[in-house]
């Protein structure tokens, strides 16, 4: 394998030994001179870009996504593997750095893990790889028989020549295999021909994750490395009017306080302990700039003056909405709303850097290799050939690890400090928490109106609050200002978000409202509040006329037959046409989120105020379907996630910061309050739809229209804490 | 200096009695394994075994460790073979992106020495470790499964 590659950097492995060693005795970075120098091919043992076979039939097949628990590392390596024919038992996998990415003009694609993207916006490219490494892996075979490549077959990594009895393996003309020009015109295996997509294998990264031998971000050593720990204005935009560090600096192991942008400052020790018991000695005086005075009060009167303010972003139109309320027989409206919430992911943010005159390279987990290699790029001083970043295996990403990476520019800053010294810096929980990137903060005004027989003539849905591309990618909103990720799961078209009603005089429409607590891209994004608060009212609506709220959705879905089926199939599972055990009481959710159909049915209780989940069923019709055993786990996980979100998850926010510092104070859901998930994949083939996010806009909906089934409460803020379920 | 009990080695360790085993194990000796999730006792990332039983490491002060004290850590679970509860984890794909896992395949363990056969619901009040991919389902099916086939290890 190329040492440049490592996809679980460690101290052990040779190629970063070799690097530090060089860097120890102060010569230039040994293992990332190789890319210098043109006549040496950078990777002589690979196939294709994809594909590295070793002579002991090894299969390495490069992932340019991260893996952080969604399984993408396993289901991209089987599209690949589907095509090349080789044997699934030699797999491995490695990350290719983004700084190789950059060099071979991003012949891995994009390397962003967000979105749901992994493998639909992907599965060509890679299928073409492991197609196009296969053929050159033949015509090698070939070549050396003196027959044509097209009376050649492989499978299971083993070239036959069946009219002269030869055979041999990947192994053993990979070499050759590398020489052969790829083939001009590749054509793709038919879906029904596959036997490795599809299949419920096994993870290809589980064992070192039950034996400790997993490295992530957190557990990198280097000879020589420092730790670091920072504290950074806790009011977003903030800035360190001063700091007192004598105290700090008087402890074991410190070898340094530095100032970090305009509003942090780190403690460089030893030992990350050493670093963290010093940085809580500082005496930080903080300018929290004009944000100092925000509280959750002051953000919720702020977004409700939006519900009624005259501009808006118009996501969805037809009709005219406004006449039809004017005119109609019966109005319900009903105003919701969606706190800040914290990914939370349990391993807190974290990236060890080497900066010299001449250098940087970056260790981090990251969702997004360049945004990483730019962040570092920036903060360094230096061009882009002179720095890169090695991918670490995430503790949880879930959006915060992507579009932003903050850390990575912490870090960078700190190490120029201390040039070549590797230096780790990591986040305690409560400065990860402080310094989330948080799930948006809205409201929602919904309004329908409704004729005489209970029909929905028209409806108004206005959300009011926060955009996270306006405050963290700005280039990609609309040229008008409008960010139309907001109406995730409410569009009227499109291959990702379409909205599953055909609704007469419908208006959705957006008062962009941004407070200064940076949001981030949170997993399942806009579709979570946006599905809480179209099913929820769905399920309003129903009642308020007397209807049954499957029958209700149903006959607004007559255009719409895949969120009709996800949605049908979770109410047949569940037994929606039959009566519910006694004192269970059922609720129903639907959406389109990602370019998948999902729904969810959950069972509930409520005793004494106190919900218990007592059963999930859940459907996902993702077109195709790579992994199923991992596509439930995915789905499983997603009630985790969503469930935590809609029973508990809020940052409140006083003096312009979250209070909300660790799991003592934001409580997520444990093993205790999990319910059984049965989930249903009805892969309906066609299309490539995400599975890592859309669920967990149903989770909570479902559950929702539920505990308003048990106790006639709607609950219409989350989280559902804050509401009492008590019967009065 | 400190005398620990590690994985069946007598470890010396130049650190602060006040530190936190959590960070001895991962700075001092090097196991890694052992994960930092809250410092606060919460998550229970950083479980490991201390006489046999589910401790959270990163509340754990040095100096309340006695030099007798048996510590297993991740690293030390396997006796030859794989832990009962570490090869239900790999049987049943049990980790998402697995940060939390050693600390949970610890609290597992430990349960199970304590009570061979848990049901459902001994498990649900037992482990109260936190995992934020929700591999909840998966750890109760992976504990179960461990049960049957010799858990206690």
């Amino acid at each position: 394998m190329n040492k440049l590659f490592s996809q679980a950097p460690s101290p052990s492995r040779r190629g970063f030994l070799a690097g530090v060693a060089a860097v120890a005795g102060g010569a230039s970075f040994g293992f990332h001179i190789p890319f210098a120098d043109a006549a040496e091919p950078a990777f002589p043992d690979e196939v294709n870009a994809w594909v590295v076979v070793k002579p002991d039939d090894t299969v390495v097949i490069r992932i340019a996504r991260s893996e952080m628990g969604q399984g993408t590392l396993t289901g991209l390596a089987q599209m690949v593997a589907e095509e090349l024919e080789c044997d699934w038992s030699k797999v491995t996998t490695e990350y290719p750095t983004p700084g190789e990415n950059l060099k071979r003009k991003r012949v891995w694609g994009a390397m962003a893990t967000g979105g749901s993207r992994g493998i639909r916006e992907s599965h060509q490219y890679v299928r073409e790889g492991g197609a196009a490494a296969r053929e050159m892996l033949i015509a090698a075979a070939a070549k050396g028989w003196g027959v044509k490549p097209s009376e050649c077959k492989a499978e299971n990594s083993v070239i036959t020549h069946a009219a002269s009895g030869r055979s041999t393996t990947y192994g053993k003309v990979a070499a050759e295999a590398a020489k052969m020009e790829p083939p001009k015109e590749i054509r793709l295996k038919d879906p029904k021909d596959w036997g490795v997509i599809g299949k419920s294998l096994l993870r290809l990264d589980t064992k070192p994750k039950t034996d400790g031998s997993q490295v992530y971000g957190m557990d990198l050593s280097f000879p020589n490395m420092l730790n670091a720990a920072i504290k950074d204005c806790p009011v977003h935009g903030g800035t360190l009017k001063s700091v007192n560090s004598a105290d700090a600096e008087k402890e074991p192991g410190v070898r340094g306080v530095v100032r970090v942008g305009d509003s942090g400052v780190a403690v460089v020790a030893d030992t990350f302990w050493q670093a963290k018991l010093a940085a809580d000695l500082l005496e930080i005086e903080w300018d929290p700039g004009k944000n100092g005075e925000v509280s959750s009060a002051s953000l919720a009167e702020w977004l409700k003056e939006g519900l009624d303010a005259k501009e808006a972003f118009v996501g969805n139109k037809n009709g005219d909405a406004a006449k039809a309320l004017g005119s109609a027989a019966r109005v319900v409206e009903a105003t919701y709303s969606y706190p800040l919430q914290n990914h939370a992911c349990m391993e807190p943010m974290n990236a060890t850097a080497i900066w010299t005159e001449d250098r940087c390279e970056v260790w981090t987990p990251t969702q997004n290799g360049e945004g990483a290699l730019a962040a570092t790029i920036a903060a360094s001083g230096h061009d882009a050939s002179k720095c890169d970043v090695h991918k670490v295996h995430l503790g949880g990403g879930f959006g915060r690890r992507g579009a932003t990476h903050d850390w990575v520019t912490q870090v960078v800053e700190i190490a120029k400090k201390f040039p070549g010294r590797h230096v780790k810096l990591i986040w305690t929980r409560e400065e990860d928490m402080i310094h989330g990137r948080f799930h948006p903060i809205t409201q929602c005004r919904m309004r329908a109106a409704l004729n005489d027989k209970g029909e929905l003539t028209g409806m108004h849905m206005r959300i009011s609050g926060q955009s996270i591309v306006a405050a963290i990618v700005p280039g990609r909103l609309a040229e008008d200002g409008k960010d139309p990720f907001v109406f995730q799961g409410l569009m009227a078209s499109g291959k990702e978000f379409e909205i599953g009603y055909t609704i007469p005089n419908l208006l959705i429409d957006h008062a962009m409202r941004n407070p200064h607590l940076t949001p981030g891209f949170w997993r399942g994004v806009n579709t979570n509040p946006n599905a809480i608060y179209l099913e929820c009212f769905m399920d309003e609506l129903a009642h308020a006329t007397g209807q049954d709220p499957l029958a209700f959705r149903l006959k607004l879905m007559e255009n719409h037959p895949k969120h009709r089926a996800v949605l049908q199939a979770v109410a047949d599972k569940i037994g929606w046409d039959k009566p519910a055990p006694k004192g269970i009481y059922r609720g129903l959710a639907q959406v389109m989120g990602f370019g998948a159909y999902v729904a969810g049915a959950a069972e509930v209780s409520v005793t004494d105020g106190e919900l218990k989940v007592h059963r999930i069923v859940a459907a996902t019709d993702p077109g195709y379907a790579v992994n199923p055993q991992q596509i439930e786990a995915q789905v499983e996980g997603s009630f985790v996630y969503g469930l935590s979100a809609a029973l508990y998850g809020e940052m409140t926010v006083e003096k312009g910061r979250v209070v909300e510092e660790n799991f003592n104070t934001y409580r997520v859901m444990k093993l205790a309050e999990m319910p059984k998930v049965e989930s249903i994949l009805m892969p309906s083939g066609g299309f490539w739809g995400g599975v890592g996010e859309p669920t967990i806009a149903v989770a909570a909906p479902a559950v929702l229209n539920a505990v308003f089934a048990a106790t006639g409460k709607r609950v219409r803020n989350i989280p559902l804490k804050n509401t009492d379920l008590k019967q009065a | 200096m400190v005398r620990l009990n590690v994985n069946g080695q007598v470890r010396e360790i130049e650190a602060d009695p006040g530190t936190p085993l959590l960070w001895a194990l991962r700075e001092q000796l090097g196991l890694t394994g052992t994960k930092y999730g809250c410092g606060v006792a919460q998550c229970g990332a950083c479980t490991v075994h201390i006489d046999g039983a589910a401790v959270r490491a990163c509340v754990m002060p040095l100096a309340s460790v006695k030099e007798e004290q048996k510590i297993v850590t991740i690293e030390g679970l396997a006796n030859g073979k794989p832990h009962p509860v570490q090869k239900a984890w790999v049987d049943l794909d049990v980790p998402q992106c697995g940060f939390c896992q050693s600390g949970m395949i610890m609290a597992a363990a430990a349960l199970l020495k304590e009570n061979p056969n848990p049901t459902d619901e001994d498990i649900r009040s037992e482990i109260t470790n936190i995992c934020r991919c929700g591999t909840y389902n998966r750890v109760l099916a992976g504990i179960k499964k461990a049960a049957v086939e010799g858990g206690a290890g």
